[in-house]
């Protein structure tokens, strides 16, 4: 946790997120239990956990998408967890997102060319220069500049996704919020998105808040890892500690339930999870027994 | 970018040419094609501009009566003889078409002006606002229309202009709830998200990203509703509630009716005006439809374009033949009837409109044995799940076995020059010899029975046991299958369960008829990384202990090091690589395969590149730095 010596740019302090139920006078449901997280200028934290651990929420929440219950959220010094909209437009300059499933987060009415032009047209840039920007961000991402006529649905899976990593660099941010990024990604394409954003970050000095469920892929892109789990962190750390001689039992089955691709090793690996498995039971009817 | 990979798969919609400004206009093309789109657009055109022309084509004013020639038969003068008042009907029906046209407008109009923005703002925000609409549109709803209007021109007297607001403020809740539907189904779309945090306002995130969904059915809707309209008003002027000042379609066919035995041709023409233009109304309507659910259909399934050649090319004698070749079934090759499953040079292809057809599966052979488990890797759209659905019997009607042959425990499923599955002979195979485990757990279960009653249904189908037994027989197989408490999951409905409880239940399905062969078509996808491996564990204990037949269908490598005994690489529809699973993984001679180990991220250096780039500027650059890039990450690294 002692990163970054400098203020961070962003930093999570004892961050609760409930949302309120829609049964009358039931109570309301915590996504997300005193979260601290800080993240420093070029760095990337990766957030690991299952389905349900609330790892989305937290990134939402940082984004304005999730209502702030208790806590704060501070970006480059300022309380940003409960922007106004007008504040939330200044701030989309420095803080942008990629969502999981490129083919929902791409209107599919729209050409790329407006897409991608849409957050500069918000900050008030005229249409030349947009679109002289547009074609440096298709330059950027690896697409081909007659893309900018063209709808979504014209475009692989990894094509959109270079689409949306374009848009979330249009004005050129400080901190892009990766949503499950590769999720829904061929394994080809999956490398050579990560390539991309390791590129974007050495070429702009970009930090990422990088959400998956993969730890394989969270340790390859982070250099800091918080583990999610039932809404809480229940461990962060350096990535190659994290994600290599973890100490929470959860972030232990975790790493030891992602398959290796060599059956030898892989057999080894199966043996100790189920060693792992059986200690941690052990442990349990213990501390149940005491 | 120019990597094979993603350039294959965008090149099949590209030759189509389909670049955004020709889509938009292709729907007004496609109208146009279609007939019943052509004919109503021509009728209703041709009505509109009469009606704007009435004051110069008509030869009398609306009211300009002649009383020595009443009930008059057609002449020079007056075309379509005159009414009882001795009014030219020629000229009334071009004043009223005016009238009748515009009021119906009006409605649509006052229905679209209340109905459209109190349903985009109750869908996109909902909370109170949403709550107070519906309770207004409920009890609007639930007016009788006809006894409003009938108080509302007993209060402002028979006004046309009055009646269609009030019918328009009656039929405002079809535009307000089909907006709200719309709207709803995209306010939490990611793209909506994404607008929002680049900081658009609620405004222009409506008019840009919201609208668009609704315009449409909006365009649709008015036609239904102008239609009604007319309809309405006209049945109220013809029971005399009209404005007998004006000159309508209605109030014409209420004067019509009353001389219908001396001039039955008064009723005539206000009654065909009408039927024209609310037929062609509904059919514009319609044509707008379909023009727009053509677009999407061949949006959505490109590949399943019907031919309409095949099936009628299909002659009794092919039939007779067809039938012949199912009552004798060619003995397979001699020597390899002891495999469990044998594909044979198999060619999945989809007939295309133009008469091509476009292969998706192109001389896959393989074999797979008892208690041998084989891996078909692949990426989307490499053919892998289409292998698996033919060996299944489960593909889509339009798709055609193009060549080769797939035999089953020494029979043909497929036998050689086949174009489809034989569906006689696999029935009586699938659920009992071969089973299947679906990739999506949660939707392979319906959420209309429990559970028990979907493990139940089948065994006392498939085995002929009774019901008791077979229950008995299901929880002994949700326990095996390691679910703690079986006799909760039994009356579980599948909302109850969690996705990996629910692929143990489909697990404990696809075993409950003692098959031979199991095809699991990416099985753990869907599932958590700790769901996934406990899973494979189950899966492998079952394998063994049954000693069946497993295609396992995955894209992980992993995966495929946990329970394949051999495994076939596919790409683009063709079988790349074969072999032992130590063999593929450690040293695989492809280069294909080399490339897709190579993306695996297991025992990379963190921080560096993946795949050596192919060209770009941004990928030059780290090109000449990748072989530098381990120092780099290794001084970068450590952060902490």
């Amino acid at each position: 946790m002692s990163a970054v010596e400098n203020a961070p740019l962003l930093s999570v302090q004892d961050l609760v997120v409930e949302y309120p139920s829609k049964r009358f006078r039931a109570k309301p449901f915590r996504a997300l239990t005193d979260i601290n997280i800080t993240i420093g200028q070029g760095e990337t934290l990766g957030l690991v956990g299952e389905s349900g651990s609330g790892k989305t929420t937290l990134g939402r929440a940082v984004l304005g998408l999730a209502p702030v219950t208790k806590g704060r959220i501070i970006f480059e010094g300022n309380d940003i967890s409960n922007a106004s909209r007008r504040e939330r437009r200044t701030l989309s300059r420095d803080l942008q997102v990629v969502f999981q499933d490129p083919y929902t987060s791409l209107n599919p009415a729209l050409e790329i060319g407006d897409i991608l032009a849409e957050p500069l047209g918000v900050q008030g840039m005229d249409a030349t220069a947009a679109r002289k920007r547009v074609k440096e961000l298709l330059d950027q991402v690896g697409l081909p500049s007659d893309a900018i006529h063209r709808l979504p649905r014209e475009f692989s899976g990894g094509q959109r996704q270079r689409v949306a990593i374009a848009r979330a660099l249009a004005l050129s941010p400080k901190l892009i919020v990766c949503d499950e990024p590769v999720s829904a990604l061929d394994l080809s394409t999956q490398a050579r998105v990560l390539d991309l954003f390791l590129q974007i970050q050495k070429d702009t000095g970009v930090s990422y808040l990088f959400v998956s469920h993969d730890l394989d892929v969270v340790r390859h892109i982070s250099h800091r890892v918080a583990v999610m789990y039932r809404g809480e962190i229940v461990e962060q750390g350096s990535a190659d500690v994290v994600t290599t001689d973890p100490e929470h039992p959860y972030t232990q089955r975790l790493l030891l339930a992602s398959p290796v691709p060599d059956p030898d090793r892989q057999e080894q690996r199966r043996a100790d999870r189920h060693r792992l498995l059986e200690t941690q039971r052990q442990q349990n009817e213990q501390t149940l027994v005491s | 970018m120019s990597d094979s990979v993603e350039t294959a798969a965008v090149a099949a919609p590209m030759p189509v040419g389909q670049s955004g400004t020709v889509v938009r206009s292709t729907v007004i093309r496609r109208l146009l094609k279609n007939p019943l789109g052509i004919a109503s657009l021509v009728i209703l055109g041709s009505i509109a501009v009469l009606a704007v022309l009435a004051p110069v084509l008509a030869p009398f004013g609306e009211n300009f009566a002649n009383i020595t020639k009443t009930l008059a038969a057609p002449d020079s003068v007056n075309i379509l003889g005159t009414d009882s008042a001795g009014r030219d009907t020629w000229s009334r029906l071009l004043f009223g078409a005016q009238l009748t046209l515009l009021s119906a407008l009006l409605c649509a109009g006052v229905a679209i002006a209340i109905g459209l923005p109190a349903g985009l703002i109750a869908g996109y925000y909902g909370g109170k606002f949403e709550g107070v609409s519906n309770w207004v549109v409920s009890i609007l709803m639930s007016l009788p229309g006809l006894i409003v209007l009938l108080t509302i021109r007993a209060a402002f007297g028979p006004s046309v202009w009055i009646s269609m607001i009030a019918f328009g403020v009656l039929i405002s809740p079809s535009y307000f709830r089909l907006t709200r539907t719309a709207v709803q189904s995209v306010r939490n779309e990611l793209y909506v998200d994404a607008a929002r945090v680049s900081g658009l306002s609620d405004l222009s995130i409506i008019a840009r990203h919201i609208f668009s969904v609704v315009r449409a059915p909006i365009i649709i809707q008015t036609a239904a509703i102008a239609g009604v309209a007319i309809a309405i008003q006209s049945g109220l002027e013809f029971l005399g509630l009209g404005d007998p000042t004006r000159a309508t379609w209605g109030v014409m066919l209420s004067e019509g009716f009353k001389n219908v035995y001396l001039t039955p041709t008064l009723l005539l023409w206000p009654a065909l005006a009408m039927a024209l233009t609310i037929g062609g109304l509904v059919l514009l309507g319609n044509a707008i439809r379909d023009a727009l659910e053509d677009g999407e259909k061949i949006r959505h399934r490109r590949q399943r374009t019907p031919v309409a050649g095949t099936s009628a090319e299909r002659t009794t004698a092919e039939r007779a033949k067809a039938r012949q070749a199912r009552k004798t079934v060619a003995a397979v090759d001699i020597g390899t009837e002891h495999h469990l499953v044998k594909v044979t040079h198999l060619g999945v292809g989809y007939p295309q409109a133009d008469g091509s057809v476009k292969k998706v599966v192109d001389d896959v052979s393989f074999h797979v044995d008892r208690g041998e488990i084989l891996g078909i890797v692949g990426e989307s759209g490499s053919g892998k799940s289409q292998t698996a659905f033919s060996i299944l019997g489960l593909l889509p009607d339009n798709a055609r076995i193009v060549a080769g042959s797939i035999q089953f425990d020494g029979n043909y499923t497929v036998a050689p020059g086949e174009d489809r599955v034989n569906q006689d002979r696999l029935s009586r195979l699938r659920g009992k010899r071969i089973s299947y485990i679906p990739q999506e757990p949660m939707s392979n279960l319906d959420p209309a029975f429990t559970i028990g009653y979907q493990l139940v249904t089948p065994m006392v189908r498939v085995l002929g046991i009774t019901k008791a037994e077979a229950r008995k027989r299901a929880l002994k197989l949700l326990a095996d299958v390691g679910i703690a408490n079986p006799e909760r999951t039994f009356q579980a409905y599948p909302h109850e369960v969690s996705g990996g409880m629910a692929q143990r239940v489909l697990i404990a399905g696809a075993i409950s008829c003692e098959p031979d062969l199991v095809i699991a078509d990416e099985p753990t996808t869907a599932l958590d990384v700790t769901v996934q491996a406990d899973v494979l564990d189950l899966l492998r204990e079952l394998q063994q202990r049954l000693n069946i037949g497993v295609i396992l269908v995955t894209h992980n490598f992993g995966v495929v090091a946990d329970l394949c005994d051999r495994v076939v690489v596919m790409q683009n529809g063709r079988l790349v690589e074969e072999g032992t699973v130590r063999e593929i993984l450690r040293s695989p001679k492809e280069k294909y395969t080399q490339t897709l180990l190579g993306s695996m991220l297991e025992g990379k250096t963190p921080m560096t590149m993946l795949v050596s780039p192919p060209e770009g500027p941004v990928s030059h650059e780290s090109g000449s730095t990748a072989p530098a890039g381990q120092d780099a990450a290794a001084e970068k690294e450590p952060v902490a």
